[in-house]
């Protein structure tokens, strides 16, 4: 019994040790498409990543994933030509796009080796050679010639042949295009290119056999330095564009949407030195600043509890008229007791529990990214403790929140101390009727203002943590992270100016996600350069 | 004090503008309250920053030499010695002129010596003021090595801080011309010293380094061979300049590290078929010619790149087709271009200023392009109006510029097609004839190594170079000192008396003389001994002209011959004696001279006999020759 077993374990190894390897491939191209291509969005613009089985002519064969390209016609006359492009267009906004064919066979003998690799627009005849027509491009290996829209070819670069691998690099910021022959760049092949071209490639000869490299394997020209360049270049433009004779206004304009910001944020200390400093108004009373800001403070770290009870003092009708934002903040106070932070199983906890994550109280405005532009602000709040005279103490205890527990946050590192609300058995039963309280909130709603899914989804997430032994390394656990405070605590800030008619975004996020919105709008419109200018590279 | 007043006519002119207060800011130099000259040598330090008259009007007051003595005096105090050695390194970013005074008042032992102060400001303000001297072109260089401690003691200063790592290598970047000083800098282990600031937090320092290495290196197999072992980091130093030379560096960084790496390449440190060569430092050099560089980068960037690819054909073919690399150096022909002259004077004066060096780099570069391969000789002389260019590129009047397009033409004179075709279209043989007139000794030998080839029996060009009196010419430089000439003329003469007229062979044999040749014979350089043999040879050949030759210098070259064979040559010597001695048997009157030479008969006899197959083979020829005629003869 042994052989046959044996041989069909063999069998399945290799079948397993296939898709492994396949998997393994598809891992490396997605890594290093995202690393070549970070600012394409392959939900609008899917990068190729293989030929077509589709868009190709019928003398062309696909096999190895439609990876490798052999010729099945009869290679007698320029009619028997035959051509494959990718399955996407090259989206602009990859910069730069590059990819490697790999001659595996030049084709039988007696024959002259027709082939070319190039690029072409979709609806370009098929039949044909890249490079024979409108819309096409080509760099041919019998003699070397580019062929730019026409029959006739200009001399470019050397011959190429079995074993040789040529690489098209297609600049979408000057529409030009490039090839190299193992690794070398043999220059400037095509200018004034149309947008969205399609890798492709063409054979003529009975026996040729071409494998591409849309990023599957490492490339063998060192294309990354070709785009170091040209992120340079674009950067170096940007930091040099001219201001003219604007400097002054540019100035003030900044300084403007630096203190709105600091503003908004409720940093009241820091804003009203800046503002002093550069002679400007602040459009908010200081006293509206600290509240907001002792709100936040609160929000942030996990105190849900206080922080309604607070907003509901300091704006009595804010959160009547805006029940679903409360219903946010009642959410978000369930998983803070779960988390054991909330101010009210706190108090029922047997010893003082902590949040577990510190938080020394900076609003953030957006996700991550944006955590840069707070750093040059935050710097006053941040480690500096209460003790500091000079007065920058942005959003800690001058305003009575006694932040001790915050402070004290900061020893409390041990994963494995964290119990469901904080371990007291009190707060545990506490927090099971305040889910049952949000629940007939959440039916009330629901008869009130009708379906919400938002909602819904909220309350199941937030419901689910109490489906896992430990819900800190359950599939949603990512609640828990003290980085969800944020968009609780900015919803809540931008409710409040909205009722004091003051924007519910500072004008400094609005010009990031203004952009933001220009380079995707770039994208969309071709404009190559916006490769390398991404809102986050100007955000440190 | 009075010798830096008193020198140059210039000064006094200057010395009739000098204001009191020049005089003022001198005269607190001398005051007694020592707090008074501190005070004063800072008001002058405020008082000259960017101020180059001022600067003069100082250096002719006699400023420099109490300001040194106040750096020297031990009494003096730190902050006063440093405030002067600051003022002086002020007074050194004047002008040249500036430089030329303090240098002849002793700054640079002055301020080797405050070297020895423990206080680092102190060093620091010296270090400065003696990198601003010694960048100058106006200063010896020599200087830094006249006192034997003093580059030991700069290697121990080297890390004391940021600027004493960028001051003192940039010293020695700018210090380090000859042999002798990269062996200096050497042996006192500049290369362990340096290293570690390659990967220095500063760009200066960064820079300045990578620069020392660049000389260092530069034809230097000893410091080659060193540096492929070194490691910065854990990382081999070849790796640390490939890094340096990364699309987003610094043009300056990138284009110094290609150099760093071709000179370690030239001096066989590194292999040329080495990934660090071909995929990076290749490239980089090509990248460097580009018209987006700056006309002194494309300078050195062909310069470089002709210096890396000369020997290797492999090299020389991925450059052929990198990045258009043959007609991008077209470009550099175009200078200075039609545009610059309207819209901008500074432009033209630029353009003007490197027209030149552009032009000869381009040709360096084509040189080395064309050496080997005939497919790349013909795409270079595809190439717009290139053989043009190399013509007028003959008769420049820069030196430079002629010789490197007499190594351009030489390397495509290589080229059977192109002799046959481009070289005869374009007359290039004229203007080379005329460079042949009179030209330094470098000129000539490319000149008339190019000559040579022009020379070769299937050359068009050939016929008319005889009409215009050559000969004479290529006799005069069998007479040179200089081995290479003396081979080139004899070597085209042997070209050209290949194949050839009765009359010209005549006419080569007067114009050489018996003497001349003879003397050649003996020559201590064996490649002239050959060529020399080789023109006898081409000399005796058909019939007619064997027995007119032989009938006039029958003795001589007998002799000669004669000589040759029982002085201690090489076996290649010999069998081309022998292949001469079997042409005079093919004569019918001069086989005589054999016949009637017992002696030589013996010696004939004897190579038969010899172990060596090629004297074999050579001494039978002569008797096949020998006997053959005899038969021929005999009705």
């Amino acid at each position: 019994m042994s052989g046959p077993s044996s041989g069909c374990g063999f069998l399945m190894s290799v079948v397993v040790h296939g898709d492994l390897a396949l998997n393994e491939q598809e891992k490396d191209l997605n890594q290093r498409l995202r690393r070549l291509y970070p600012a394409v969005n392959e939900e609008e613009t899917p990068l190729p990543r293989s030929w077509s089985p589709k868009d190709k002519f019928s003398y062309i064969g696909l096999s190895q994933n439609n990876l490798r390209v052999h010729y099945k016609g009869h290679g007698k006359t320029p009619k028997d030509a035959a051509s494959v492009r990718a399955t996407h267009p090259i989206p602009a906004a990859c910069g730069v796009y590059y990819f490697e064919v790999k001659i595996i066979s030049k084709g039988r003998d007696g024959y002259v080796k027709y082939m070319g690799i190039g690029l072409s627009a979709q609806g370009v005849n098929m039949n044909r050679l890249p490079g024979w027509d409108k819309h096409s491009y080509g760099y041919h290996g019998d003699d070397g010639h580019s062929f730019c829209s026409s029959g006739t070819g200009q001399p470019y670069g050397p011959t190429f042949t079995t074993g040789d691998v040529i690489g098209c690099c297609v600049n979408l910021i000057n529409n030009t295009c490039f090839y190299t022959k193992n690794g070398h760049s043999l220059g400037i092949a095509f200018t004034d290119l149309p947008p969205n071209l399609y890798p492709t490639v063409g054979l003529q000869t009975p026996g040729e056999v071409v494998d591409a490299n849309f990023g599957q394997h490492p490339f063998v020209f060192d294309i990354e330095d070709y785009m170091r360049e040209w992120r340079t270049k674009i950067q170096a433009q940007i930091d040099r564009f001219p201001i003219g004779e604007r400097e002054g206004e540019w100035q003030a304009m900044i300084q403007k949407m630096v203190a709105s910001y600091l503003v908004h944020h409720s940093y009241c200390a820091t804003a009203e030195v800046f503002a002093k400093s550069t002679d400007q108004a602040v459009h908010e009373e200081l006293a509206s600043i600290k509240n907001r800001q002792k709100i936040q403070k609160l929000v942030l770290s996990g105190r849900m509890g206080e922080a309604i009870e607070t907003t509901q003092q300091l704006y009595p009708s804010l959160l009547e008229l805006n029940p679903d934002l409360l219903f946010m903040l009642k959410v978000r106070q369930f998983i803070e007791m779960v988390n054991g932070t909330d101010s009210e199983v706190r108090c029922l906890g047997g010893r003082s529990p902590k949040s577990q994550d510190s938080y020394p109280g900076s609003p953030r405005l957006f996700n991550s990214p944006v955590h840069k532009v707070e750093m040059e602000v935050d710097h006053f709040s941040n480690g500096v403790s209460e003790s500091s005279s000079n007065g920058f103490l942005n959003g800690s205890s001058t305003h009575g929140i006694d932040l001790e527990e915050c402070d004290g946050d900061m020893v409390d590192s041990a994963q494995s101390k964290r119990q469901l609300c904080g371990g007291s058995q009190a707060a545990i039963e506490r927090m099971i009727q305040f889910g049952r309280e949000l629940q007939s909130m959440s039916e009330h709603l629901r008869r009130e203002r009708g379906k919400n899914s938002a909602n819904k989804k909220m309350l199941k997430d937030a419901f689910s943590l109490l489906a896992y032994s430990d819900p800190w390394i359950s599939p949603v656990g990512y609640q828990l992270d003290s980085i969800r405070r944020e968009p609780v605590c900015s919803t809540l800030n931008s409710a409040i100016l909205e009722t004091h008619n003051l924007p519910k975004q500072p004008p400094l996020a609005l010009a990031v996600g203004q952009a933001a919105q220009c380079l995707s709008l770039m994208a969309r419109t071709g404009s190559g350069s916006c490769a390398f200018a991404s809102v986050d590279d100007y955000l440190h | 004090m009075m010798a830096c007043l008193l020198e140059a006519p210039l000064r006094i002119s200057v010395l009739s503008e000098v204001t009191a207060t020049s005089r003022h800011y001198v005269d607190r130099l001398f005051d007694p309250d020592p707090q008074n000259v501190l005070q004063g040598v800072i008001d002058m330090k405020n008082a000259v920053i960017g101020n180059n008259k001022q600067k003069a009007n100082l250096i002719v007051l006699g400023a420099v030499p109490r300001l040194l003595y106040l750096l020297q005096q031990s009494s003096s105090s730190l902050e006063l010695r440093t405030e002067c050695a600051v003022v002086l390194g002020s007074l050194a970013m004047g002008t040249e002129n500036n430089i030329k005074s303090l240098v002849d008042c002793h700054i640079i032992p002055a301020l080797l010596q405050g070297l020895l102060c423990s206080d680092l400001i102190f060093i620091e303000a010296c270090l400065r003021c003696l990198r601003t001297v010694f960048i100058s072109p106006v200063t010896p260089v020599q200087l830094l090595y006249t006192d034997p401690t003093v580059i030991p003691h700069l290697m121990s200063l080297l890390s004391r801080s940021r600027h004493t790592k960028e001051y003192i290598t940039q010293i020695f970047a700018h210090c380090c011309k000859t042999p002798e000083h990269q062996t200096v800098l050497f042996n006192h282990s500049a290369i362990q010293n340096i290293a570690p600031l390659l990967i220095s937090p500063s760009d200066k320092v960064r820079m300045q380094a990578l620069k020392c290495f660049s000389v260092l290196a530069y034809e230097n197999t000893q410091v080659s061979m060193t540096l492929v072992n070194v490691l910065v980091d854990g990382e081999q130093l070849s790796q640390v300049f490939v890094r340096m030379m990364q699309r987003d560096k610094p043009i300056e960084m990138q284009l110094t590290a290609a150099k760093c790496l071709t000179y370690m390449c030239r001096a066989g440190a590194i292999r040329t078929d080495d990934n660090c060569i071909i995929l990076k430092t290749l490239p980089c050099l090509v990248r460097m010619c580009s018209k987006e560089r700056l006309l002194e980068e494309r300078v050195e960037g062909a310069e470089t790149l002709a210096y890396l690819m000369e020997p290797d054909v492999e090299l020389q073919r991925i450059a052929s087709f990198t990045d258009h690399l043959v007609s991008m150096l077209a470009d550099y022909f175009k200078y200075p271009s039609s545009v610059s002259a309207i819209t901008d004077i500074k432009r033209l004066d630029h353009d003007l200023k490197h027209a030149h060096e552009l032009r000869q780099a381009a040709f360096k570069l084509y040189a080395s392009l064309g050496s080997n391969d005939e497919d790349i000789r013909k795409k270079i002389t595809e190439t717009e109006n290139m053989m043009d260019r190399i013509v007028s590129g003959l008769s420049e009047s820069s030196i430079k510029v002629r010789l490197a397009a007499v190594r351009c033409l030489h390397s495509l004179s290589r080229s059977v097609q192109q002799l046959r075709t481009s070289f005869h279209d374009h007359a290039v043989w004229k203007p080379l004839m005329k460079l042949l007139q009179n030209a330094p000794d470098e000129v000539l030998v490319m000149a008339s190594s190019t000559l040579c080839n022009l020379l070769l029996e299937f050359s068009p060009s050939k016929e008319p170079i005889l009409d215009s009196g050559v000969i004479e010419l290529l006799c005069s430089l069998t007479q040179s000192d200089s081995p290479a000439l003396r081979v080139n003329g004899i070597w085209a003469l042997m070209n050209m008396a290949f194949q050839a007229d009765q009359k010209v062979k005549v006419e080569i044999v007067r114009a050489l003389g018996t003497e001349q040749l003879f003397r050649l014979l003996s020559d201590p350089d064996t490649n002239v001994l050959m060529k020399t043999l080789g023109l006898l040879r081409n000399l005796l050949s058909t019939r007619p002209h064997i027995d007119q030759i032989m009938s006039s210098h029958g003795k001589q070259i007998m002799q000669a011959v004669t000589l040759i064979l029982e002085g201690e040559h090489s076996i290649e010597v010999k069998e081309q004696t022998l292949c001469i001695l079997a042409n005079i048997a093919d004569g019918n009157t001069a086989k005589e001279l054999i016949m009637t030479n017992d002696d030589m008969l013996q010696k004939i006899k004897y190579y038969m006999g010899h172990s060596n197959v090629k004297l074999q083979l050579a001494a039978t020829f002569c008797i096949s020759n020998l006997i053959w005629n005899e038969e021929d003869d005999s009705p």
